[in-house]
């Protein structure tokens, strides 16, 4: 898939080869340094995700890029730089505060609830829509009933998607690995997030895997509207998937740009590309 | 049918009653250590404290009378009221809830990401905390709890099994009182397993119990789930309190009966609310049955002071993870 040039840093909308309209910055990345300690994970980078596009961080092992992850999802908190989503600045939030922002995300090790079935899961998924107070759950009244079984719809919508019908009841933790991805998949998009961060989707993957799980992540972006941001590993997965690329190496920024862009800068080809592949 | 087997029978029932009482305070453990993987060392002393605080509240006490009088030269003890079971119990219920919150804000808070015998470290040493507490805020005194359940044998089970035997059998001798426990066990499991089976603060519950990053990925506020896991405990120990305190009186002793959840919870698996319920059972009739057919006649009677720690020791061997708990596999 052969996306058209178009220059790194963009203020505004764009359109894509394959006719996608892309909006506005949804959220923009600011000078963010990160450190642990002594260690700096992250060096003033920046960098913006526009709404409705798949943008990819890629990098070496150690680079920075979960760290990255954990920043928008605020697991972490940066230590300088500012994070500016939907246009305004984002004050420094616990994690489940970000949930309800609408960034919704997947772990690198499967994060599932392990105990709880394909549904029960998806469900979690939808707490951040589901508002009824604590008496009326509990008496299972008028409008927590209803708000139950409008989710519950919602939550079969997303199974049907991902084409897990089959596996609905079953615990997660007997599912295998592929599945179980698939599953924190559909758990983040029954979210309906504004930015859905997906860590390594293919990571530990066979091929027919990988297959299906960037066939969905395509489908995603272009049924819901979603906009991506992903973590990648497998460079020639990332190049056929998304819009744009951040590369990162030791905690910098030394590449952004269209996949084509990118492949051609000598920075990136030196740090990763030209070690691994070539 | 010799009379022999009728009192099996009974001892049977009568077993089936007393694993109600300690499924009763099994639960209040298994809810705690699901939600946030800790043991909660204090279960029974927040039984003990839910009970005093009933009675306190019935008798119309003045709590920290003799911190008041000590300290201003009175003697109070009294308002010189007493409050219906009805409206104590609802007061009781709050000062739970308050208790929750607080032990969320001044203990849980801190400890977030510790180990868990951390975390035990910690309910240690609330457990010592809430019983000098208790004992300050309603005097160490022994107190009787009535709150209007029926106690005493059940004529309406005696007459009713009076026919199974012959002359000398009289009908099954049931305590009253052990049967509201079944009763009010029963609902309140059935109330708790719809609770997070089917509504969305239940599925936080069990979201927060497997994986808290996860939990906290969808939107779930750790701090607020713990607060309801602990008013929830809270509550199943303000029950168990009652239950336990009109058997047998409100006094230090009844933080005690948290040593006869253990074999309970081991047995049941530490995970499983059905599993408390069962475990209970198996441990009450187990150890009734065993004193009936092998301690008495065999053993010089007594060991039910022992067998259901025997019993939890052999399934400690050969199923650690107990009936229905989940399977601890470790990937290599």
């Amino acid at each position: 898939m052969s996306k058209q040039k178009a220059p790194s840093e963009r203020q505004n909308s764009y359109v894509t080869a394959d006719g996608r309209t892309i909006g506005p910055a949804v959220m923009e990345m600011k000078n963010i340094t990160l450190r642990f300690g002594g260690v700096i994970a992250i060096q003033g980078i920046s960098f913006d995700i526009h709404e409705g596009e798949i943008r990819a961080i890629i990098g070496p092992n150690g680079a920075g890029k979960s760290s990255m992850l954990n920043v928008i999802n605020g697991f972490y908190h940066p230590q300088e730089g500012k994070i500016i989503y939907k246009g305004e600045v984002r004050r420094p939030l616990k994690p489940f505060e970000i949930a309800h922002q609408g960034i919704a995300r997947t772990f690198q090790n499967i994060a599932l609830f392990k105990g709880m079935t394909t549904l029960d899961n998806i469900m979690t998924g939808r707490l951040t829509h589901m508002n009824t107070g604590m008496l009326s759950q509990a008496l299972w009244w008028g409008k927590a009933q209803r708000e139950e079984t409008e989710n519950r719809a919602f939550a079969e919508r997303i199974i049907d998607f991902l084409e897990i019908q089959s596996i609905r009841k079953v615990p997660v933790g007997r599912l295998p690995y592929g599945l179980q991805k698939r599953v924190e998949l559909g758990r983040a998009l029954a979210a309906e997030p504004s930015l859905l961060l997906l860590d390594e989707p293919m990571a530990g993957m066979n091929v027919e895997e990988k297959e299906d799980m960037s066939r969905f992540i395509l489908d995603v972006n272009e049924e819901f509207g979603t906009t991506i941001a992903l973590i990648e590993h497998d460079m020639s997965v990332v190049m056929d998937l998304a819009d744009r690329v951040v590369v990162m190496d030791y905690g910098k920024k030394i590449g952004d740009g269209t996949p084509d862009e990118v492949r051609k800068n000598q920075a990136v080809i030196d740090a990763y590309l030209g070690v691994s592949h070539d | 049918m010799p009379a022999e087997f009728y009192y099996g029978v009974e001892v049977f029932l009568n077993g089936l009653m007393a694993g109600v009482m300690y499924s009763l305070v099994a639960l209040g453990f298994v809810l705690i250590f699901k939600a946030s993987g800790i043991f909660n060392y204090a279960q029974g002393v927040m039984a003990l404290f839910a009970a005093m605080t009933l009675v306190g509240f019935q008798n119309g006490q003045i709590p920290f009378a003799h911190l008041i009088n000590a300290a201003l030269g009175t003697e109070v003890h009294h308002f010189g009221w007493t409050l219906p079971a009805f409206v104590a119990i609802i007061m009781t219920l709050g000062v739970m809830l308050i208790f929750a919150f607080l032990v969320e804000k001044f203990v849980l808070k801190h400890l977030v990401n510790q180990e868990p015998i951390i975390l035990f470290m910690a309910t240690i040493g609330l457990a010592y905390f809430m019983e000098g507490f208790g004992d300050l805020m309603w005097n160490s005194d022994v107190k009787r709890l009535d709150v209007g359940i029926p106690k005493g044998g059940n004529i309406w089970v005696e007459e009713s099994t009076a026919f199974l035997g012959g002359e000398d059998f009289y009908g099954f001798y049931l305590d009253s009182l052990d049967i509201s426990a079944a009763l009010i066990a029963a609902v309140l499991v059935g109330a708790l397993v719809a609770f997070s089976q089917y509504t969305k603060t239940g599925r936080a519950l069990r979201a927060v119990a497997d994986d808290h990053q996860a939990a906290l990925s969808v939107g779930i506020s750790l701090r607020t789930i713990w607060v309801i896991v602990w008013a929830i405990a809270g509550f199943v120990a303000l029950i168990a309190g009652i239950m336990w305190g009109s058997k047998s009186g409100v006094q230090f002793s009844l933080s005690l009966i948290a040593l006869k959840a253990l074999p309970v919870l081991i047995l049941g698996g530490f995970t499983s609310i059905p599993g408390a319920i069962i475990g209970g059972f198996i441990i009450g009739v187990g150890e009734k049955m065993f004193e009936f057919l092998i301690g008495v006649p065999f053993l010089g009677g007594a060991t039910e002071n022992w067998f259901a720690y025997v019993l939890a020791m052999v399934f400690l061997v050969f199923r650690p993870q107990g009936l229905f708990g989940e399977k601890i596999i470790e990937r290599v």
